[in-house]
Order: C-alpha cells, then sequence, then structure tokens
C-alpha cells in the first residue's frame, strides 16, 4: 500500500534501466539527502557531525569499497586497512610536496595509489581464491604496516612517527587542519560519499558489476561465457582498493587529524570486513547500515546511561557496549544471515503488502 | 500489544530521547575530564594510572570541597587507548568547556596538538606525546613535564656509565642492546641513538617489536642471547614490557643490566617470578603510600568506596603514584591559575597560564603532604617540559626501590634535537600559527 509500483508505467529503456525505478525509492532517497545536506548540519550539535556522522561516512566508504570486493566479486579481503592506508600516505605525501594544489584533488588522486597497490596485491586471485586469498591479503595488510612504520620517506622523516594533516582551504574555506569546523568537514566528506556511493550504484549495475557477479557467483561459468578472470578480478581489488585509498585519505585529513601507522592496523581490516558481513554482502545500502551499527550503535549505548540519569563507571559502560554490540551482532546474524540489508528488503516487501499479508 | 512490539516501541523511545537530555553541569565548578583506558589491550598499564588520577581529584573534593573553594567536576571518559575513541572522548567533552584534557596515548595527543590553540583547551601528556611540545613558545597550548623519552635515554646512559664507574666516556666499546615498540613511541630516541652512538663510541643493538607481536619476543630475544650486549634498554607499553621481562628471565639476560624507561608496574616485574630480581625502571616520583596525601586518599576516597581501586594495596603502586604525580600537577595547574588569573571559576586560557607559570618546590610538597614524593617542578613560557632529572629505582622482588639520585639528562644533546624537531614541525605544519599568548611576568 505504502509501497505500491502499481500505475508507474516505463516508457522507455533508460527509465526501466534506473537506479531507482519506483518513484517512492527516488522519494525517499531525496528526503534522506535533504536531511543530510540540510537538516543534520542546520540541527546537529559539533559531537553528532564530528565524532558521530564524518566517521559513519567515511567507515561506510570503506565498506563500501571492500564490499564491491568481497560482496560483489566474491574476493575475500583482510587488506583493506592496509589499501586505506596507502591512501592516506600518498595524499599526505602529495599534499606536503605541492601543497599549492587543492587537498581534495589530492585525496580523490590517493584512490589512484591505492588502486595500483591493490591491483598488485590482487595478482594473486588469479590463482586463489576463498580463505587462502583472505591469507594472501593479510600479507598485504601486513606488509603495508611495516612500510609505514619504517619507511620514514612516507612520513617525512617526522621524530614523531605519524602524519600531521596541515590546514588546507577550499574557496578560502578551512576544510582540514585545527580550525576546519566540523559542519565544513561533514559536508565535504558528505559530497565525497554520496558521488562515489552513486559511482560504485552504477558500476555494479553495469557490465562490470555483472562480469564481478558472474566471477562470484560461479568462476568456471563465467570463463565459460567469455569473461576473462584475471583482468576482471584485478578491476574489482583496483576500484575497491580505490575507494578504501580514498575513505583512508578522508579518515586521516577529515576526521582524525593526525595517524599513527597503528591506525591501519588489521583490526580497522576486521571492523570494516564485519561492516560488511552484518550490513549485507552485495549490497551498497547494506555498507551503510553496517557502518551505522558497527560505530553509531555503540556511541548510543555509551551515551544512554548519562541520558537516563544513571552514574555508572566509564569502563563498566564500556565493557556493557562489548556485551550489548556483540550479543546484537549474533542476533542480526541468526535472525537474517544475509544481513542488515535483506532485513530492509524484507521491511519493503511487507509496506508494500500491508495491509493485506499473505 | 506483543511483547516485541514493546520491545521495538522501547527501543524507538530510548534513541529519540538520547539527544534531548543535556548533561547537568553547575555553574560555579571546573569541569576536569580524565581520559582513561580500563579496557583493552592496555588495561593493565592504564587501570592503576586511572585510579590514581581520579582518587586524586576526589579526594580534593571530598576533603578541601575541591580548589579554592571551587568543586571540581571529574569525568573519566574511556579511551581503550585508541586514537578513533579517544577523539570522541575529545569531541565529547568540548562542549562542557574542559580546562584541561590529558589524553593519555601519545596517538591521542598528536590529533589534539593543533587543535589546543583553537579550542583553547590545554594539553598535559605528561612524559609522552610529542617531545618537541616541550618548546612553548611553538606549542603554547601543549606540556609534557617532566622529561622527554630523549632525556630518559640519556638518563639511562649516565646511570650505566656511572655503573661502570665515571662518566660517559666509560661507555666507549660497550655494547647496548635497546629493545623497543617499533610505533612513535620507540623509534623517538632512534635519531639520538644514532649520533649518541657515534659521538660516545657505543655499539647499539637494535631490537624492534611490532605492536601486533608484543607478547611474542622470542626472536628478539634469540639474537640477544647471540649479541650479548653488556645492557638492555626498554621503550615498552602495556603487554611489551611484562614479556620482555619474562623473556629476558628466561634468556637468563643478568636482569641487573635490564633497565627500562619509566612505564613498567609491579605486575609486569612481578611476572617474571623470583629470577626477576635486579630488574630496573627510570621514574621520577616516590613510590609506596607512606605520605600524608596518599593516606588522606585512603581515608576520604578508598575507605568511602568511592575509588575503583580493585584492593587497598594498590594505592601507592608506581603507576597509581603516577597517576597521582599527574593529578597533581592538574590541581596545582587550576590553584596557580586561580592566583594569576584572579578568578576562581578558571578557564582554559587560564590554566595555560597556571600551567606556564607552575612552580611546585619543595616548600609546596611538604604542604601538600607529599614531602620528598618528587622533584621540584617549575614550566616556563618558553619551556613546557623542564627537562627535570629521574632516578634509577630497582625491583627487589616484591617493591620498586630507589637506588640512585636523581640524574640530570644530557641536555645539551637533547636540546638541539628539540629545537630542530619543534622547527621541523612548524615547517611541515606550516601555516603553523605564530605564538600570540603573551608571557606572565614571574616565568
Amino acid at each position: 500500500m505504502f509501497y505500491r509500483e502499481a500505475g508507474q508505467f516505463k516508457q522507455s529503456y533508460a527509465a526501466d534501466q534506473a537506479i531507482f525505478p519506483i518513484r517512492q525509492d527516488r522519494i525517499g532517497l531525496a528526503v534522506i539527502l535533504l536531511i543530510a545536506f540540510v537538516g543534520i548540519p542546520l540541527f546537529g550539535n559539533e559531537f553528532l557531525l564530528a565524532s558521530v556522522m564524518v566517521p559513519f561516512l567515511i567507515l561506510a566508504l570503506g565498506a563500501i569499497g571492500l564490499n564491491l570486493l568481497t560482496g560483489y566479486a566474491g574476493l575475500l579481503s583482510l587488506g583493506t586497512a592496509g589499501f586505506m592506508g596507502v591512501g592516506a600516505y600518498a595524499a599526505y605525501k602529495l599534499s606536503t610536496i605541492f601543497p599549492e594544489v587543492n587537498i581534495l584533488v589530492w585525496i580523490l588522486c590517493s584512490g589512484f595509489f591505492a588502486a595500483a597497490v591493490g591491483a598488485v596485491f590482487g595478482l594473486p586471485s588469479s590463482r586463489i581464491k576463498g580463505f587462502y586469498l583472505a591469507v594472501a591479503t593479510l600479507a598485504a595488510q601486513f606488509f603495508l604496516q611495516w612500510c609505514f612504520v619504517r619507511w620514514s620517506w612516507l612520513y617525512n622523516d617526522n621524530a614523531s612517527g605519524a602524519i600531521e594533516v596541515p590546514a588546507r582551504t577550499l574557496f578560502g574555506i578551512a576544510i582540514t587542519g585545527p580550525s576546519a569546523t566540523p559542519v565544513t568537514r561533514y559536508l565535504v566528506v558528505l559530497t565525497i560519499v554520496v558521488v562515489m556511493t552513486l559511482i560504485a550504484s552504477n558500476i555494479v549495475h553495469g557490465r562490470i558489476g555483472r562480469s564481478w557477479m558472474a566471477v562470484r557467483d560461479m568462476d568456471i561459468a563465467a570463463q565459460l561465457m567469455g569473461i576473462r578472470l584475471l583482468p576482471v578480478k584485478l578491476l574489482a581489488f583496483a576500484v575497491s582498493s580505490f575507494y578504501c585509498g580514498v575513505a583512508g585519505a578522508l579518515m586521516v585529513f577529515l576526521w582524525l587529524g593526525a595517524a599513527e601507522p597503528a591506525a591501519f592496523d588489521i583490526n580497522l581490516s576486521f571492523v570494516l570486513l564485519f561492516m560488511v558481513i552484518i550490513g549485507g554482502l552485495g549490497s551498497l545500502i547494506g555498507s551503510f547500515f553496517g557502518a551505522a551499527l558497527i560505530h553509531i550503535l555503540p556511541i548510543a549505548i555509551r551515551m544512554l546511561p548519562d541520558a537516563l540519569g544513571l552514574s555508572i563507571g566509564a569502563a563498566t559502560v564500556e565493557h556493557l557496549t562489548f556485551m550489548i554490540v556483540g550479543a546484537l551482532i549474533i542476533f542480526f546474524l541468526v535472525v537474517e544471515p544475509h544481513g542488515l540489508a535483506r532485513l530492509w528488503q524484507i521491511g519493503k516487501q511487507k509496506l508494500r503488502v500491508w495491509p493485506f499479508p499473505y | 500489544m506483543s511483547l516485541k512490539h514493546w520491545a521495538y516501541a522501547l527501543a524507538a523511545a530510548t534513541v529519540l530521547s538520547l539527544p534531548a537530555i543535556p548533561a547537568a553541569q553547575a555553574e560555579d565548578s571546573i569541569y576536569v575530564p580524565l581520559f582513561t583506558y580500563r579496557t583493552g589491550p592496555f588495561a593493565g598499564s592504564g587501570t592503576p594510572i586511572a585510579d590514581g588520577m581520579h582518587d586524586y581529584l576526589t579526594m580534593l573534593n571530598e576533603r578541601d570541597g575541591g580548589i579554592g573553594g571551587v568543586k571540581l567536576v571529574i569525568e573519566e571518559c574511556e579511551t581503550g587507548y585508541d586514537t578513533k575513541k579517544g577523539l570522541e572522548c575529545y569531541e565529547s567533552v568540548k562542549p562542557k568547556h574542559p580546562v584541561m584534557v590529558n589524553p593519555w596515548s601519545t596517538g591521542i595527543t598528536l590529533p589534539l596538538i593543533p587543535k589546543a590553540a583553537v579550542d583553547k583547551i590545554p594539553v598535559l601528556s605528561m612524559a609522552y606525546g610529542l617531545s618537541a611540545s616541550a618548546k612553548g613558545d611553538i606549542f603554547p597550548w601543549v606540556f609534557n613535564p617532566p622529561a622527554t623519552y630523549w632525556d630518559g635515554f640519556t638518563q639511562i646512559l649516565k646511570y650505566i656509565a656511572a655503573q661502570e664507574g665515571g662518566g660517559v666516556e666509560k661507555l666507549k666499546g660497550k655494547k647496548i642492546g635497546y629493545i623497543f615498540l617499533d610505533a612513535s613511541f620507540g623509534r623517538e630516541p632512534l635519531p639520538l641513538i644514532e649520533s649518541l652512538s657515534k659521538e660516545l663510541g657505543f655499539e647499539a643493538k637494535l631490537y624492534p617489536v611490532a605492536a601486533a607481536d608484543m607478547q611474542n619476543q622470542s626472536s628478539q630475544w634469540l639474537n640477544v642471547r647471540r649479541d650479548r650486549p653488556d645492557y638492555m634498554i626498554l621503550y615498552g607499553w602495556g603487554a611489551l614490557n611484562s614479556t620482555a621481562v619474562k623473556e629476558a628471565v628466561k634468556t637468563n639476560y643478568p636482569m641487573e643490566k635490564f633497565i627500562s624507561i619509566w612505564w613498567p608496574s609491579e605486575d609486569d616485574a612481578r611476572g617474571g617470578g623470583d629470577k626477576a630480581t635486579g630488574f630496573k625502571t627510570l621514574n621520577w616520583h616516590a613510590v609506596g603510600a607512606n605520605f600524608p596525601l596518599i593516606a588522606d586518599i585512603q581515608k576520604y576516597v578508598v575507605d568511602k568506596g568511592k575509588s575503583q581501586v580493585s584492593s587497598k594495596d594498590k594505592v601507592g603502586q608506581v603507576l597509581y603514584n603516577r597517576g597521582v604525580y599527574n593529578s597533581m600537577l592538574i590541581a596545582e595547574a587550576i590553584r596557580t591559575a586561580q592566583k594569576v588569573s584572579g578568578h576562581k571559576v578558571v578557564t582554559g586560557e587560564d590554566v595555560r597560564r597556571g600551567l606556564e607559570d607552575l612552580n611546585i618546590d619543595a616548600a609546596r610538597y611538604k604542604e601538600m603532604g607529599l614531602e620528598n614524593f618528587a622533584g621540584p617542578v617549575k614550566l616556563t613560557c618558553a619551556d613546557h617540559n623542564g627537562h627535570f632529572s629521574t632516578f634509577i629505582q630497582r625491583w627487589d622482588g616484591k617493591q620498586y626501590v630507589k637506588v640512585s639520585d636523581y640524574i640530570t639528562p644530557m641536555t645539551d644533546k637533547v636540546e638541539p634535537l628539540l629545537e630542530a624537531d619543534a622547527k621541523a614541525y612548524a615547517e611541515k605544519n606550516a601555516p603553523w600559527p605564530k605564538r600570540t599568548e603573551p608571557c606572565d611576568k614571574a616565568s
């Protein structure tokens, strides 16, 4: 009843192939974008913008990157944090060597460096898959993190061993560095994430995405249909790493403000993998759901005792958060192994037949 | 409505009510957030520090009604030693106008350094963080007393030289092993080691331990067994320390010649068993609970059940007292700020001045009930660290015992490095803001 496409006739192939063929979806998306671009910056406080929304969007972008590789192309990777680090260090080097070029250009360019590195570490995927590939990408993670620690050229020989973000502006407004306001940073991140999600959506709905899914579902059959496995797999690694690289650069420049190599440790790879699995493999909206569950939910739980006027020690809250989030993860995986994205689909289907379910 | 519906309704209601309740806070109080970590891989080191910091400030509230008659609002924020969570803590406390933050992690300190001047919140990173932030003219908002890691390294070298029966010339021809956390903290002394080993003629053997293998150092200690260094120097944190002590015992390395920077705790040494006796660490404050002030903490906080310490004998341990020392700096900075600014309810700007004018001498220690607890602390406008002396303490199987006098750092070697590093930081982070804060006359 709320969600019926009856009466919406497609009169051209373009209309039929649109990303959002149903009117309700388009309206819903417009409302979400309106809230994200206007509502949240107007009414959100600094904490919501800087500590909830900016990290959420950046993690979601990283999860999209991993989802392209793991969810769509079926290639399991544990090197995500390493590729994010490549993007971050590339953006840092480029920005310090050519400070006059706008930082946004360098953040997007850094994705190409990550893509190149990702493609190189994707080479083993022509021979191995599944858990074995996960181990091979784990090697990438360790090697890249080792580089971030040992190769002092990467961090301009800073005694602190960390990369620090210089202040940069866009149209005269500070977007990185200490004087950049959370609103500016949020809007910049949001714009990049929205545009890149749109591009990702086009990729996965097109020829490339379909060939990835064919390879994921059965590589021999895909090969028989004329899909050349190695280029397709390498492309998946490259595109995925591009997204991760941009997410890593955003993470350092617009979220953290300075990063030690430890920021890109194996934990981050796991966190992103969990986001993808819980959100839904092979679903872009699932990447957002996963990032929300893993990043925003703990913050909400931490704020709960305060909001209810209970006084519980900070450490106890932290332990409780771990337990509740862990239990919820298990709960969601038991209830819906295909992730939150599938729950979303079921919800839409229910809305469609309401109030006469069958 | 079924149970399920009730559950949904409850969840929705809590989510909606979340942003609606602002933190209740009195206007006439001083807000002191404490970034602590009682969870995560470094909780073993973080918990006693958190207890010490929390208990001292709580005691001031209970005994004196705060500082200068103004109550302190103490709030812990759990960082788990994680930079991302630490920044989240920072953002969550910022609207409540904290008078200073103590990040207790180098990773969290680094992003806060540029923010401090913009948000007008001084950062106190006590003997960690960015060493170069000792330069007050470039980093007016960052403080890292009482010594830097570079100072600590030269103090250990001086102690080794003294053991060999003389000055630093005795280091010539010695083989000194350096086992360290292969992250920014442990790598910081490397340029100093490089220049000093050439200058003083000792041979440096480096044993990096990656953060992921903190608990697996067998390969490093195999190399130690092969290289047989005359002395070993340890720069570790958390599980790295306890593992290093255990491995040193297993390797039969002479513990008297194993000297660490100031972070190992009693538990780290105790894990090595009886054979760990002789293990040495740097320290700058006393251990034990035999101080009138710590007795007050027992009386007003621990005995009343307002502390989170797991047992009473934890009070007075190295890292507990480290936390007490940190809170003493906080409290003294606030007290000094009240004096120099004339305000009772001080702000971040006032406390920044308070830190620059900080002057804790022996008389003040006695007044506080901490006679002979630690050396005097006097910071100035230009020097935010002080480069104070530290001493060596030895693990005797039950506790740490002070075994040396206060050792001064090799300031002539450290100062040029600091100068160059601070300048490089400002250049790399151009446009780095020039210091505009005026200096007080006292400093």
